[in-house]
C-alpha cells in the first residue's frame, strides 16, 4: 500500500487544508476581533489583512477539490453529509468578503456591514467546527453515498468543535494582532490572546476526554500498549506549547505569539490526524479505499509538484511586501 | 388567514407543475445551481475582459509614463477590485456546490473532471489573489515594472481559469478520452480529456464574449463621463479603445460563433434541433425566425420561417438535412423553449452590437463623437448587453444540453445527492437568493458610486499605501476634485 500514490496526496491534502487553516484562520479570527476593537482601531484591525484574506481562502478551494480530485468518494460522501454547516459557512464567507469592499461606501452603512464582517467570520468559524466535529464522529454510508439526514451534523460534540474553533481562529487572530500592531492595541491584543488561548485549553482538553470515550477505536489507538509510549509526546508538546504561548502573550517578542498558536494548530491538527488514520471516511472507507484512479493522482501529481512550491513562494512574498507593522491614523504624504 | 392558505393550496393543487416541481430536491437543485451560477458568470465575464484591459493601461503607462493611463487604470482597478472580490466569494460557493448538491456526478467523473478543476485552483486562482494585491496595494511599494507585471500576471491569471472551467464544461458536453467501468467515467488521455472537440470553439467563443462584454462596459462608462462633462480625456481614450476592440472583435465573434455552431451539429445534434425550433427533420429545412414551441405535440406554433435558410446557415448548402428534435427518444430530448428563445436573444444582441461598433466608428472618423448625444445615449443603454448576451449563450449551451450532465452519458436526474429531501434544498435555495440579493445589488450600487465620482484628480492618485501600511484603496481613492477638461 505505500507503493502508491496514496501517501503522497494524503500528505499534500493535510498540508494544503493546514494553511488553509492558519492562513484563514487567523484572518477569521481578526474578524471575530474586529467587532470587539474599539470602533477608532477597527480601519487598524481591518487594514492588517486586506491584502492578504482572498489569497487565504483561495487555500480553502484548494482543500475542497484537492480532495475531489485525490479521494472522490470521500469527497461525494463527507460534502453532502455536511450540507448545512458548508452552505452556513459558505454564506457566512460571501458576506464578510464583501464586507471587506463595502464597509466603506456610506457612514450609515458602515456599522451595517462592520457587524456583516464580524458575524460572518463567527458563523463561518462556527460551521468549519461543526464540519471538523461531524468528520471525527463518521457518518452513515451505503454503498457510495451518505445515507443520513443533511441534520445529522448537528450534535453536542459538533457543537464543542464549533467552539473549539471559535477560540482557536480567535487565539489565531490575537497574535496575528500582536504581531502587526502597536501600542494600546496590541496590549488590547495580547489579552484577547491569553483569554482564547484559556478557551482553546479547554476545548482540547474536552474533545481528547471526549473522543477515546465515543469511540473504541480512537481509545484503542491511543491506549493500547505500547502505543500510548510512542504517543506521550504529543500531548506534552501541546501542554508546552500552550504555556509558551502564555507566556509569549504576556510579554514575548512580537512574532513568538503567532508561532506558538500555529504550533498549536499543527499538534491539534496531528492529534485528529493520529486518531483517524488511515480512514477518510471515519468507520467506512480508508484513503486508499476512497483513492481516485493512479492516472488521475499522477496527472495532477506533475502539476501540483511544480506549481505548489511557485504558490508558496509568491504567497510568501506578498506577505514580505506588505511587512511590518499597520497603523493608519498616520495620514499618508509623499514617500 | 385559513381561507387565504386554503385558497393558495388549492392553487397549488391546480398547477401540477408546481407539484411536480416545488419539493423535488433534483428541480431545486438544478434551481439553485441556476441561481448560483447565473450571479457567478457576471463576474468573470467582466473582470476576464477588465483585468487584460488594466494589464494594457499598466503596460502604457509604464511605457510612455504619461499619468493619463495611470489615472484610467487606477480608476478602473477600484472597480475591477469590487467586482473581484464578489468573483472569489461567489465562486467558492461553486465547487461546494458539485458536493452538496451534485455528489454522484463528484463520485462519477472525479477521475476525469477533479484534475482540471484542480488545475484551475493551483494555475490561476493563486496567481490572481496574490498578484491583485500587489495590484490594488503596492503602487508605491514596488518598482513600477513589477506592478505592470502584477497586472499581467492578474490578467494571466483570469483566462488560465477560464480555460480550465471551459474544458470541464466542454468535456461535460462533448466527453473524449475516457472509459467507463462501474458506471464511472475513467482518464484515459490526458490531452484527449482537456481539448476535447467542443473545447477550442467554446473558449475563444467565451473569451470574445468576455472582451466584448468588457468593452460595452467601458464604453458605456466613457459615453456617461462624456456626456456629464467630468474626466473628458480619459473618456475619449476609454470609449476610443473600446470601439477599436469591438470593431474588431463583434465580426470575428459572429465567425466563431457560426463555427461553434457547427460543432454543436455535428456532436450535440439533439441541441442543435432545439435551438434551430426544428421539430421534423428537414432538408432543405427553413430557418425559424420566430415562433413558440410546443414540446407536448412536437410542434412549432405560429412559425415565421424564411425556406432553405436554415440549411445553408448550418451546413453552408442550399439542401443540407437538419434533424429534428422529434427523431430523437422522448427521453433524450432537451426542452426547446429556452435554447430557441435565448439563442435569438444572443443573436439579436450580437446585430446591435456591430450597429454600435460600426457606428461609433463612422462618428469617430467623422470627428462627431462629442455632439452625437443620441449615440453617447446608446453606449449608456447598451453597456449590460454583453451580459445579456453571456447568459443567454450560456442558457442556451447548458439547457441544450439536458437531460444530461455528461452529454449521452450520464443524466441530470442520475446526478444529483442522493441523500437530499426537498426541504433541505427548498432552506439552501431559500438562503441563496437572500444573500445574493443583497450582494449583488449593493456591489452594482458600489461600483456606480466609483463611475459617478469619475476618474479623479488630475494628478496620480494618493498613494494608497504608506510603507507597508496598507489602507483600503477606496478610502484612499475617495473623491478629491473632478477637472472637469471638456
Amino acid at each position: 500500500m505505500w507503493h502508491s500514490l496514496v501517501p503522497i496526496w494524503t500528505v499534500i491534502l493535510g498540508l494544503g487544508v493546514f494553511i488553509y487553516v492558519a492562513l484563514d484562520g487567523f484572518d477569521l479570527g481578526v474578524g471575530m476581533l474586529h467587532g470587539l476593537v474599539q470602533a477608532n482601531q477597527r480601519e487598524t484591525v481591518m487594514n492588517s489583512i486586506g491584502p492578504f484574506w482572498d489569497g487565504n481562502e483561495t487555500w480553502l478551494i484548494l482543500g475542497g477539490v484537492g480532495l475531489l480530485a485525490a479521494f472522490p468518494l470521500a469527497f461525494a460522501i463527507i460534502i453532502p453529509a455536511v450540507y448545512f454547516p458548508i452552505l452556513i459557512m459558505l454564506l457566512a464567507l460571501v458576506f464578510r468578503g464583501v464586507a471587506f469592499e463595502f464597509r466603506f461606501k456610506h457612514a450609515h452603512l458602515r456599522r451595517f456591514w462592520d457587524a456583516a464582517f464580524c458575524g460572518g467570520s463567527v458563523v463561518a468559524t462556527f460551521a468549519q467546527g461543526l464540519v471538523l466535529g461531524s468528520f471525527i464522529q463518521g457518518f452513515k454510508v451505503d454503498g457510495r453515498v451518505f445515507a443520513g439526514s443533511s441534520f445529522d451534523f448537528a450534535t453536542p460534540f459538533s457543537l464543542l468543535t464549533g467552539i473549539a474553533l471559535v477560540f482557536g481562529y480567535c487565539l489565531l487572530g490575537a497574535a496575528w494582532l500582536v504581531l502587526k500592531t502597536e501600542g494600546l492595541l496590541q496590549d488590547w491584543s495580547r489579552r484577547a490572546g491569553r483569554v482564547s488561548l484559556v478557551g482553546v485549553a479547554c476545548c482540547i482538553v474536552g474533545v481528547s476526554i471526549w473522543t477515546p470515550l465515543a469511540s473504541a477505536a480512537i481509545a484503542e489507538r491511543w491506549f493500547a500498549w505500547p502505543n500510548t509510549v510512542y504517543l506521550l509526546p504529543l500531548p506534552a508538546l501541546t501542554l508546552a506549547t500552550g504555556l509558551y504561548a502564555w507566556r509569549a502573550l504576556g510579554r514575548g517578542g512580537d512574532l513568538q505569539p503567532f508561532l506558538a498558536a500555529v504550533a498549536l494548530f499543527v499538534f491539534s491538527f496531528l492529534g485528529v490526524a493520529i486518531s483517524l488514520w488511515p480512514m477518510i471516511v471515519p468507520g467506512h472507507y480508508t484513503l486508499w479505499e476512497a483513492a481516485s484512479s493512479e492516472s488521475t493522482q499522477a496527472f495532477l501529481l506533475v502539476g501540483t509538484l511544480v506549481l505548489l512550491p511557485v504558490i508558496l513562494f509568491y504567497t510568501a512574498w506578498s506577505y514580505w511586501v506588505f511587512r511590518g507593522k499597520v497603523r493608519t491614523n498616520v495620514g499618508y504624504h509623499e514617500s | 388567514m385559513r381561507a387565504l392558505s386554503d385558497r393558495v393550496r388549492a392553487n397549488l393543487r391546480c398547477s401540477r407543475l408546481l407539484e411536480g416541481m416545488s419539493f423535488d430536491p433534483l428541480w431545486l437543485s438544478r434551481l439553485q445551481w441556476v441561481w448560483v451560477i447565473s450571479w457567478h458568470i457576471l463576474l468573470p465575464a467582466f473582470t476576464v475582459g477588465l483585468a487584460s484591459y488594466i494589464a494594457v493601461l499598466e503596460g502604457l503607462a509604464f511605457f510612455t509614463n504619461k499619468e493619463i493611463w495611470t489615472r484610467i487604470s487606477a480608476f478602473w482597478t477600484r472597480i475591477f477590485a469590487v467586482s473581484f472580490g464578489m468573483g472569489v466569494v461567489s465562486g467558492i460557493v461553486m465547487p461546494f456546490q458539485i458536493g452538496t448538491n451534485w455528489s454522484r456526478f463528484s463520485d462519477r467523473t472525479a477521475n476525469v473532471l477533479a484534475p482540471l478543476l484542480a488545475y484551475e485552483g493551483l494555475t490561476a486562482f493563486f496567481l490572481e489573489a496574490s498578484f491583485l494585491g500587489v495590484l490594488l496595494f503596492g503602487r508605491k511599494l514596488v518598482a513600477p515594472w513589477v506592478h505592470f507585471f502584477a497586472g499581467l500576471m492578474v490578467a494571466a491569471g483570469t483566462l488560465f481559469s477560464t480555460f480550465w472551467i471551459l474544458s470541464v464544461n466542454s468535456w461535460m458536453q462533448t466527453p473524449a478520452g475516457f472509459h467507463v467501468t462501474d458506471g464511472r467515467f475513467f482518464p484515459d488521455d490526458w490531452l484527449a480529456v482537456i481539448f476535447n472537440p467542443s473545447f477550442p470553439y467554446r473558449y475563444i467563443h467565451n473569451v470574445t464574449a468576455f472582451y466584448i462584454t468588457t468593452a460595452f462596459v467601458v464604453l458605456g462608462v466613457g459615453a456617461y463621463l462624456l456626456r456629464r462633462g467630468r474626466s473628458a480625456a480619459e473618456a475619449h481614450i476609454m470609449m476610443g479603445m473600446a470601439l477599436n476592440l469591438l470593431i474588431i472583435l463583434v465580426p470575428v465573434q459572429m465567425v466563431v460563433g457560426d463555427l461553434h455552431g457547427q460543432n454543436t451539429r455535428d456532436y450535440q445534434p439533439a441541441k442543435l434541433a432545439a435551438i434551430e425550433g426544428r421539430y421534423e427533420t428537414a432538408g432543405p429545412a427553413p430557418l425559424t425566425l420566430f415562433g413558440i414551441p410546443d414540446d407536448a405535440t412536437g410542434t412549432m406554433r405560429y412559425a415565421v420561417e424564411v425556406p432553405a435558410l436554415g440549411s445553408l446557415l448550418l451546413t453552408h448548402s442550399w439542401a443540407g438535412e437538419i434533424r429534428g428534435i422529434n427523431s430523437f427518444p422522448a427521453d433524450q430530448r432537451p426542452p426547446v423553449g429556452p435554447p430557441f428563445f435565448s439563442f435569438r436573444i444572443m443573436v439579436g444582441i450580437a446585430v446591435v452590437m456591430l450597429f454600435m461598433a460600426v457606428a461609433g466608428q463612422i462618428l469617430r472618423w467623422r470627428g462627431r463623437l462629442d455632439g452625437a448625444a443620441w449615440f453617447l445615449r446608446l453606449c449608456q443603454w447598451t453597456a449590460p448587453l454583453g451580459f445579456v448576451a453571456v447568459i443567454a449563450g450560456w442558457t442556451t449551451t447548458e439547457v441544450g444540453r439536458q437531460p444530461w450532465t455528461v452529454y449521452g452519458l450520464l443524466r441530470t436526474a442520475q446526478s444529483v445527492t442522493p441523500s437530499l429531501t426537498g426541504m433541505d434544498v427548498a432552506i439552501s435555495l431559500a438562503l441563496y437568493v437572500v444573500v445574493y440579493l443583497i450582494m449583488f445589488p449593493t456591489g452594482i450600487g458600489f461600483m456606480a458610486g466609483i463611475v459617478r465620482r469619475g476618474v479623479g484628480a488630475a494628478t496620480v492618485p494618493p498613494p494608497p499605501i504608506e510603507a507597508g501600511r496598507p489602507i483600503s484603496p477606496y478610502v484612499a481613492a475617495a473623491p478629491t476634485a473632478t477637472a472637469p477638461l471638456s
